[in-house]
This record gives C-alpha cells, sequence and structure tokens, in this order.
C-alpha cells in the first residue's frame, strides 16, 4: 500500500492530510513552521496599524484597513491548519505571548513614515511572497491550502506597497526623500527574511526532503533580488547597496554580504520593537477577554433557557 | 475562547457549485461562527452561501483503514464505460 505510507506519499509527491499518519519530527515541524507563520501574521498587523489613523487620504486608509483585516485573517487561516495537527489554538497564543515561540524578526523594525507602509508592502511582502509561492506546494495538504488563500490576497498588499512609494517618489523632493529613506532602511531586514545562508541553515535539508520547502534559502533570496531592482528603476529609487549589478555570466543581479549577526541580535529579541510588539499583543489579548467571557455567558444562558424551555 | 468550540466552514461560490470546505474557526455560538465565517473567508466575494458545521459532529472514515474501507469498488471496472469494447463506426454510444 505504497500510497497511503508516508515515505511513498513524499515520493510520489502526494499530500500529508491531518490523520494520516507521519513522523513526529514532521508533525512538530510543520507546527513549530505554521505558529511562527500565524503569529507573524498577527504581529506584522502592528508596525502598518500604526499608520492606519495618519493615512493621508481615506482611499489609502480605506486601503490599509483591507490590509491589515487581510492579515488577521491569514493568520487564522494557519492558525486553523496548525491545529488540524493536533494543537490548540489557545496553546499557540500562549506559545507567542510567553516567547516560546517566533514570529517573523522583520515586525520588529520601526513604521517611522508614512513611506514605510509603501516600503513594506513593496519590499516586506513582496519578499514574503517569494517565500510564500512555493508553501502552496508544501506536502501538508491544510498548509498548502492555506497557502494558496494567502498568496491570492498577497498581491493587492505588494501592489498598493509599490503604488504608495511611485506616488511619493515622483511627488515633492521632500517625498522622494522620504520614499528613498523608507527603501534605505527596509532593504537589508527584507533581505534577512529569506533566512541564514545554505550553508548555515541546518533544517533546511530536512525541510526539503519531506517537501515542507521547495527552494533553499539563498535561491529564494536571489529571486526576489532579481524581480526587485528592475522595479527600483521603475520608482527611480536607488537600492543601499553599491554592489548590485547584473552578472551576465550567472544571468542574476549580483549583491553585496548581508550582515547576519544583525538578524541573530533582533531574533534574541534585542531588536529596535521586541518589547513593543509582544507588549501590545498581549495587551490586546487581556483588553479583549470581557469580549471572549460575554460572548462564552451568552451562549451558556443561551443554552440554559432552551433546556428550561424544553 | 479555550472552551469555545471548533467550526468547520463551506462557502458555496456561486450558484450552482456545492459547498466546499475552506477552513475552520472557534466561535462561542452558531451564529458568531457563521459571521465570522463571513470575515475571515469571504472578505472578497468568494461566497454566496455559508455552512459552519461544529467539527466534533463530523463522522469520518479511518485513514488507516483507507484500502480495506473503500476496496469494493476496486475489483469493478466495469462500472466505467472505457471498460467496454465498441465495434468500430458505432457513434452517440
Amino acid at each position: 500500500m505504497p500510497d497511503t505510507d508516508f515515505a511513498g506519499l513524499l515520493a510520489e509527491d502526494g499530500r500529508v492530510e491531518p490523520r494520516d499518519e507521519m513522523p513526529d519530527a514532521y508533525r512538530r515541524t510543520l507546527i513549530r513552521q505554521i505558529a511562527q507563520h500565524a503569529h507573524s501574521e498577527i504581529i506584522g498587523m502592528q508596525p502598518e496599524g500604526n499608520w492606519i489613523s495618519r493615512a493621508p487620504s481615506l482611499r489609502r486608509k480605506a486601503i490599509l484597513m483591507a490590509k491589515v483585516q487581510d492579515e488577521a485573517g491569514h493568520g487564522l487561516y494557519l492558525y486553523a491548519a496548525a491545529e488540524t495537527l493536533g494543537v490548540d489554538r489557545a496553546d499557540l497564543l500562549d506559545q507567542l505571548h510567553t516567547g516560546r515561540q517566533k514570529y517573523s524578526s522583520i515586525f520588529n523594525y520601526p513604521t517611522l513614515s508614512w513611506a514605510d507602509v509603501g516600503a513594506i508592502g513593496w519590499l516586506v511582502d513582496g519578499a514574503a511572497i517569494v517565500n510564500q509561492v512555493p508553501l502552496c506546494r508544501c506536502s501538508y495538504g491544510p498548509y498548502a491550502r492555506a497557502m494558496v488563500r494567502v498568496c491570492k490576497e498577497e498581491s493587492f498588499h505588494q501592489r498598493q506597497g509599490f503604488e504608495i512609494l511611485h506616488t511619493l517618489s515622483h511627488g515633492s523632493s521632500a517625498q522622494l526623500a522620504m520614499a528613498q529613506d523608507a527603501v534605505d532602511r527596509y532593504w537589508w531586514p527584507s533581505l534577512m527574511m529569506f533566512g541564514p545562508p545554505d550553508d548555515d541553515s541546518p533544517n533546511s535539508a530536512q525541510s526539503m526532503a519531506w517537501g515542507i520547502k521547495r527552494f533553499s534559502n539563498d535561491d529564494l533570496r536571489q529571486r526576489f533580488v532579481d524581480m526587485t531592482v528592475p522595479q527600483a528603476e521603475v520608482l527611480g529609487l536607488t537600492l543601499p547597496d553599491p554592489e548590485i549589478r547584473w552578472n551576465e555570466e550567472r544571468g542574476h543581479y549580483d549583491f553585496g554580504a548581508i550582515d547576519f549577526t544583525e538578524l541573530g541580535e533582533v531574533i534574541a529579541g534585542n531588536g529596535p520593537c521586541n518589547r513593543d510588539r509582544m507588549a501590545h499583543r498581549v495587551g490586546a489579548h487581556e483588553d479583549g477577554a470581557w469580549v471572549r467571557e460575554a460572548a462564552t455567558a451568552y451562549e451558556a444562558k443561551r443554552v440554559a433557557r432552551m433546556a428550561g424551555a424544553a | 475562547m479555550r472552551d469555545w468550540p471548533l467550526w468547520e466552514v463551506f462557502v458555496r461560490s456561486r450558484r450552482g457549485l456545492s459547498h466546499v470546505h475552506v477552513g475552520s474557526l472557534h466561535a462561542p455560538d452558531a451564529e458568531l461562527a457563521l459571521r465570522n465565517a463571513r470575515d475571515v473567508y469571504t472578505r472578497r466575494q468568494e461566497g454566496v452561501s455559508l455552512w459552519v458545521v461544529p467539527s466534533s459532529e463530523i463522522v469520518a472514515s479511518d485513514p488507516g483503514e483507507r484500502e480495506t474501507f473503500f476496496d469494493p469498488a476496486d475489483d469493478k471496472v466495469y462500472r466505467h464505460p472505457t471498460f467496454y469494447s465498441v465495434p468500430e463506426g458505432v457513434e452517440h454510444l
């Protein structure tokens, strides 16, 4: 019965579904990755949420609210996918709130200007899309299906960011400078979103063998650079790396070395906003407790009333 | 939320098509499950009708017994039209 056996399924590029037998390590890896992904969507609402009240027009405000709402939705799709592996959503939230599970380090950078909202859409969501498109073919069915929905919705996120930057970079000189400053600050952190280089990525080989990961960190990073450099030219903005140049022989853009010590610091909790993000998240959860309690009490009352009427 | 049941969500994307499973969510009651399902799974006009079903009410076949459970169909190829040979030149059959 090769088609129900885990190894057989992977060999023929089949999909593993929730109640199938699977190795514990595969299950644990997926729970960790999907939970971290869900947490990133939830924490990712904060840097942009910071600008909703100050968006420069009603149109921009409506768009930004829709985008932040999408991120909440993406978090919920992903928590639902994680739960099919036998974990409880409330436990995942506990692990986020107590720092036992991580979220993407990119959200520990501040949004200092309106142009940062553009840079996040263009660069951060652009990098996320490059990372996420291959996950639509992940070997675990519920994760792959959630990613199909996420990717469909992300493309508007990237375009709206590009549009914000394009408007600014073709505006006044102060607006152009603001756009350039945002790109200068977000470029390198965006490149780090692809994770450590391949020769320093201990879990990558196993994830590739399991069909969770389809391309290496460095391959995806290169893909992102290749698609972004020509877009920067259209924007009229400079990427803050003097070593970027087209390499005819490789058929790719070369780019400078990434300072991964910074990534390590941010992951270790020493990024510019780590403490703020967690404090805000835990605060929002605690402040919402009365809503959850009221909804539970309302349902309990309804059930009791029905029992009384019967 | 720890005590809120899990609901499976099904969306009919347009009239004439069946409801299709899209994911799940937690909610204290059926009404809130429907409203949450609308906000989570149909933000872009993906649906004209929604079902929410308590996950605990779904009865499923056991993936471990898939082979034996479905094997009655394995040896009945004559249920497919391709099983039959049709003389050359016969049309509309």
